[in-house]
């Protein structure tokens, strides 16, 4: 089968790989129709991720078509059409007991700090990606679900990660009635928790970045004021300014590993790997957000420390709110705003990418050209 | 470039009690944004309270079968035992292999050493399969693989205009062609000291 493999820092291929193998009793093998490059797949290809290895396969959003089922799969048949959860769960452990299925402790013996993930990196269980022809799914019977017939591929590609995260990551602020919401990144994630923010009741919601495309997209799309961040000499007293000098009460990270913005941070970094993260926009949101405040941290980092400004943490009072989206919670009540017409995911689709061109849409949407905001990734595309 | 020296004097907030005035009302809002306040009540949102028993997952097993260990699987020191399922993608070879398995077996993920050897590990798991590729019918390609053919239509100028990150962009290259000369400088070197010595 056809595979995007990783080569090392920058650098991708698509190759021929064995077809996945059934490997444990409640694995399905899944035809890959629709995939998508998450913002966070970056921080792999630019080497960030501790254990990335060469030969992996990336990509954590995809929806398809079962094409075979392990021997103990009861709620799953051949030719089902799935979306399966960027988490891989077993359902039943102490974690997913208690609803923490991104904290899942039977998939990962590579780390217990961090679940599994499809294709991102041993740091979450050396699982291989569904940017592929064909991808391994364990736990068949409890991450994939059908998709409705009511609901379109692209929309369903999106509830697999990139909604579902920022509709929790609104839901960690704690927005109460009227609350100022300030969210950092007008990537896929931050649109959506901006999006989400209003149904909660946001009085006021702001979002930050330096990109117009994306910025207006953050104003039309999820109905936001905007901030220009390479426009003002300290974001942080335009965003204390814009709130009458009190603060946002609640501040979402939705930028994470990568933030620029401040030079020494995104060098140390991004470029030179000896911080699990740049955390330029979690210390602009300890920073931006009023005493007493919430900061939901979507964003995703590595597992290396990183110079976060935890003093300002502790004297603000703040409440600092944080985790992988357990994706599959979200679902009904999703599905119900997207019936509704609340929420259409796939607005914010910029670019169809053929699978044998992944190379190149890696690069773009690293680079951030033509106004890339969400790339598709379509396995036998043209 | 505005000027963001806090210059308004005249104003009371945070120093009194209550907050500045919303530019809109809930009824003004929710006529404006679709859904707005659908969520209004934590209990219509599924993530509260973050900790809940008893949802229904699909799973039909208290503990997980054991996926087979056709190989010995690292796995992390804070691990009691191997979980039930694990991922085979890319199993350990060669010395970032060896560098790695080290990292799992001496030090635990609270330890730094544990994650900086797993990203020297990245680096040399790099360069021994650029080394491996030369000797397939397939070679690295540093042009195609990087993707920078994308930059060809895409307005590579346009999309950076005004971004902050473009003056950081430039160590890209370096890092992705800097070991490559670096390895070669070390090469050249190292040949022609063996050339020397030989001569002498």
């Amino acid at each position: 089968m056809r595979a995007m493999t990783y080569r090392g820092p920058y650098k991708i291929r698509v190759e021929d790989k064995p077809m996945p193998r059934v490997e444990h009793p409640n694995d399905a093998i899944v035809r890959v129709t629709t995939a998508a490059i998450c913002g966070s797949d970056l921080h792999l290809y630019h080497g960030m991720m501790p254990d990335t290895r060469v030969g992996s396969t990336f990509g954590h959003e995809f929806v398809g078509v079962v094409h075979e089922v392990g021997p103990s799969v009861q709620h799953l048949a051949v030719g089902d059409r799935v979306m399966v959860p960027f988490n891989i769960y077993c359902g039943t452990c102490f974690f997913c007991a208690r609803g923490l299925y991104s904290n899942c402790h039977n998939v990962n013996p590579n780390a217990t700090a961090v679940g599994g993930i499809y294709g991102y990196s041993h740091t979450t269980g050396g699982y291989d990606g569904g940017q592929a022809e064909f991808v391994r799914v364990p736990f068949a019977d409890v991450g994939p679900a059908k998709v409705p017939d009511w609901m379109d591929e692209e929309d369903a590609v999106l509830c697999t990660d990139a909604l579902a995260t920022g509709y929790f990551g609104a839901q960690l602020a704690d927005i109460a009635e009227g609350d100022v919401v300030v969210v950092l990144g007008a990537g896929p994630v931050g649109l959506f928790a901006a999006r989400s923010a209003w149904l909660m009741g946001a009085g006021r919601v702001i979002v930050v970045d330096q990109i117009e495309e994306r910025l207006e997209l953050a104003r039309t799309f999820a109905y936001a004021e905007t901030i220009n961040y390479t426009q003002h000499k300290d974001v942080v007293v335009e965003l204390k300014r814009t709130t009458g000098w009190l603060g946002a009460d609640r501040v979402i990270d939705a930028v994470g590993a990568e933030a620029d913005g401040n030079l020494v941070q995104h060098v140390t970094s991004a470029k030179l790997k000896l911080q699990g993260g740049s955390p330029v926009a979690l210390n602009w949101a300890i920073d931006g957000v009023r005493k007493g405040g919430t900061v939901s941290v979507m964003g995703a980092y590595g597992p290396i420390f990183s110079a976060v400004k935890f003093g300002d943490a502790m004297n603000k009072g703040l409440t600092l709110r944080a985790n992988q989206a357990p994706v599959k919670r979200q679902w009904p009540r999703l599905f119900e705003h997207m019936r509704s017409g609340y929420l259409k995911p796939n607005d914010i689709v910029t670019h169809r990418i053929p699978l044998e061109h992944i190379a190149e849409g890696y690069h773009m949407f690293s680079a951030k050209l033509d106004g890339c905001v969400k790339p598709l990734v379509v396995p036998g595309g043209d | 470039m505005p000027d963001d020296r806090p210059t308004e004097r005249g104003t009371t907030v945070p120093y009194t009690a209550d907050k500045p005035p919303l530019p809109e009302t809930p009824d003004q809002l929710r006529a404006r944004i679709p859904g707005w306040g659908a969520d209004l009540d934590p209990a219509d949102r599924p993530a509260v309270p973050r900790e809940v028993r008893g949802l229904e997952t699909g799973a039909h097993w208290e503990l997980p079968e054991q996926q087979p260990e056709h190989q010995p699987r690292e796995r992390s020191v804070e691990h009691a035992r191997l979980t039930p399922v694990f991922g085979t993608s890319v199993p350990l070879k060669g010395l970032s292999g060896v560098v790695r398995r080290y990292a799992y077996r001496r030090f635990s993920e609270a330890r730094a050493a544990h994650w900086l050897l797993l990203v020297a590990a990245d680096r040399v798991d790099a360069v021994e399969s650029h080394l491996a590729s030369l000797a397939t019918r397939r070679p690295d390609d540093p042009v195609t693989q990087s993707g920078v053919l994308a930059e060809a239509g895409n307005h590579p100028v346009r999309s950076r205009a005004g971004r902050t990150d473009v003056r950081h962009q430039v160590l890209d290259p370096v890092l992705v062609v800097g070991p490559w000369v670096l390895a070669g400088l070390v090469v050249y070197r190292l040949g022609r000291a063996l050339v020397r010595r030989v001569r002498t």
